[in-house]
């Protein structure tokens, strides 16, 4: 077989005294790859990963028998309008949370923008400006690196139980997020328009305005539907500790192992991710 | 605005270090109001050359002065805030692809704007009139609401030429104003260009590959290869030969997109793009 090939290709070609016996990378490659398992294995053993437990007799039936009683969903009239109401909850808390996000995100990643930076036109960043947007960087870190989990139990103790914790909540940290990522978006697409904006004298906001932004505008708005959706969720989550909307009304039917109100609950989740989903096409297919 | 050079050196932005400089002890002077078109072959330095002439780029060695001043001993305020008075367009248009032409050629006069103004413009284009004045000039005028990405290079190409015309900077700095158009388009373009800067007594420096529209429509000419200005004469006095030591070794490049010495219109047909090369 090997043979077949060799005189198949044309005599020049062909000189088998200097062809390379084999790839120089691939000792590399090999050793990552078992470096690799090998670290996988102790983390299989510290998360107590034993997935035949799932398929020792009876483990699997009170599971079963709770997505069981799934179905069917609950759809009385009284449970609808609560879950309507909630659901309207649920999408305020994580609109309003992303929207003061964006308040705080948007100055923090012009802040922390590389590309904006005039020092940096010719030559390197001046060092000022330099420790400026490190420390814009790291506050970002601190705002993200904290769950929103946790400024939810911080601002439940400060404004009460209710949505308003959760709002605070998501706020801070999607600014952290938002910030972090608007930043390198802006950073990883392609400078020259901004740049020549700025090298004709341009100030550094109407750079981003006739430079940047266009040059970026689908991507971030993209991600910022994407985060919104993600909001939804995180609110369902800090429902949970008493900031109110779906999450707090599945906290209690959960507790109630009634698995047809949750069923309800789950569909106008995946509802919601349907819609955010959607829009997020229609509005990248406009900007596009 | 007057350029002066002094044995001004400089190596281009992401070349490594100890390489060779892009542009080597060059001494040069351009009086205000002039216009000079700088040709020589790829790699010759044209562009860095203009950088250095639009503060984009600091000179490792020598100087260069903008009206009698050098720009980098300035302050980074003061030193943006004679970037205003210098127009750079580069070769490449610097136009975001879902801009419309009337912001992108509006877009010149931020430096001379209120940040308010211009995002007032944003919202709604405060001098239709005038983009479409300037576009007019290029025979653009119909592309005004069109978007950046929908429209061809050459007119790409235009567009960012257009905005120099919006611009209120005393020097125009132009690399490679031609390489997407066709010989009709292209001349046009330069008279209007040309024109204008006269018109406004803007000093304009251009770096061409077109050698013969360089000597049709600039009276000074600078020759530049490997960084060294060859030759630095009146467009009347640059004679074949010289050119032929221009572009000794590289010949195709004299008679490929400048398809002749002499002073002929071009034949019909568009010439061949000129590869983007810095």
């Amino acid at each position: 077989m090997s043979h077949a090939t060799v005189t198949s290709v044309p005599a020049a070609a062909a000189t088998p005294t200097n062809a390379p016996l084999r790839d120089p990378a691939w000792r590399t490659r090999l050793f990552w790859a078992l470096a690799g398992l090998a670290l996988l294995w102790p983390m299989g053993n510290l998360t107590e990963f034993k997935p035949w437990l799932l398929a020792e007799p009876g483990a699997l039936a009170p599971a079963l028998h709770f997505v069981g009683s799934f179905f069917p969903p609950r759809t009385d009239a009284d449970f609808l309008t609560l879950l309507l109401q909630e659901t309207w909850r649920t999408v305020a808390m994580a609109t309003a949370g992303l929207t003061l996000a964006l308040l705080l995100a948007i100055p923090l990643s012009l802040l922390s923008v590389r590309v904006l930076s005039l020092s940096s036109l010719a030559g390197r960043m001046a060092v000022g400006p330099g420790v400026l947007r490190q420390g814009v960087r790291w506050l970002l870190l601190v705002l993200r690196s904290v769950p929103e989990l946790v400024w939810a139990l911080v601002f439940v103790r400060v404004v009460g139980l209710g949505p308003t914790s959760g709002v605070l909540a998501i706020a801070l940290t999607y600014s952290g997020m938002l910030g972090k990522v608007y930043a390198d978006i802006l950073e990883s697409g392609d400078t020259h328009a901004t740049h020549s904006l700025m090298r004709n004298g341009s100030g550094r906001l109407q750079a981003f305005f006739y430079g940047l932004l266009p040059q970026n505008a689908a991507e971030l708005t993209s991600y910022t539907v994407y985060r919104w959706e993600c909001a939804i969720r995180s609110s369902a989550v800090l429902g949970f500790v008493g900031a109110g909307g779906l999450g707090q009304l599945m906290d209690s039917s959960m507790k109630m192992f009634n698995g047809s109100e949750v069923a309800s609950i789950l569909l106008v989740f995946m509802l919601l991710v349907w819609l955010a989903d959607r829009m997020s096409a229609a509005l990248r297919k406009n900007l596009a | 605005m007057k350029i002066a050079l002094q044995a001004a050196t400089g190596h281009h932005p992401s070349a490594k270090q100890g390489s060779a400089a892009a542009v080597r002890a060059v001494s040069l002077e351009v009086r205000a109001g002039e216009q000079l078109a700088i040709i020589g072959p790829s790699g010759a330095g044209k562009t860095t050359l203009l950088h250095l002439m639009a503060c984009a780029l600091q000179p490792t060695a020598g100087t260069v002065l903008l009206d009698g001043q050098d720009p980098w001993r300035l302050s980074r305020s003061t030193l943006q805030g004679l970037r205003k008075a210098l127009f750079l367009a580069p070769q490449v248009p610097p136009l975001p692809p879902r801009q419309r032409v009337v912001t992108a050629v509006l877009a010149g006069r931020l430096p001379h704007e209120s940040l308010w103004a211009s995002l007032r413009s944003l919202f709604y284009p405060q001098d239709i009139a005038l983009a479409h004045q300037v576009l007019a000039a290029f025979d653009l005028s119909d592309k005004l609401f069109e978007r950046v990405d929908r429209i061809s290079g050459g007119e790409r190409q235009r567009v960012g030429l257009a905005r120099a015309l919006v611009s209120q900077a005393s020097l125009w700095l132009v690399d490679e104003p031609l390489s997407a158009l066709d010989p009709t388009r292209a001349r046009h373009a330069l008279d209007a260009l040309t024109g204008a800067a006269r018109e406004r007594g803007a000093t304009l420096v251009a770096t061409l590959h077109h050698v013969e529209m360089a000597l049709a429509h600039f009276p000074r000419v600078v020759g530049l290869r490997d960084g060294a200005v060859v030759f630095d004469l009146p467009a009347a006095q640059v004679s074949p030969t010289h050119l032929q030591a221009l572009y000794a070794q590289q010949l195709h490049e004299l008679t490929g997109p400048a398809a002749d010495l002499a002073f002929e219109d071009f034949p019909g047909g568009p010439a061949p793009v000129v590869m983007h090369c810095r």
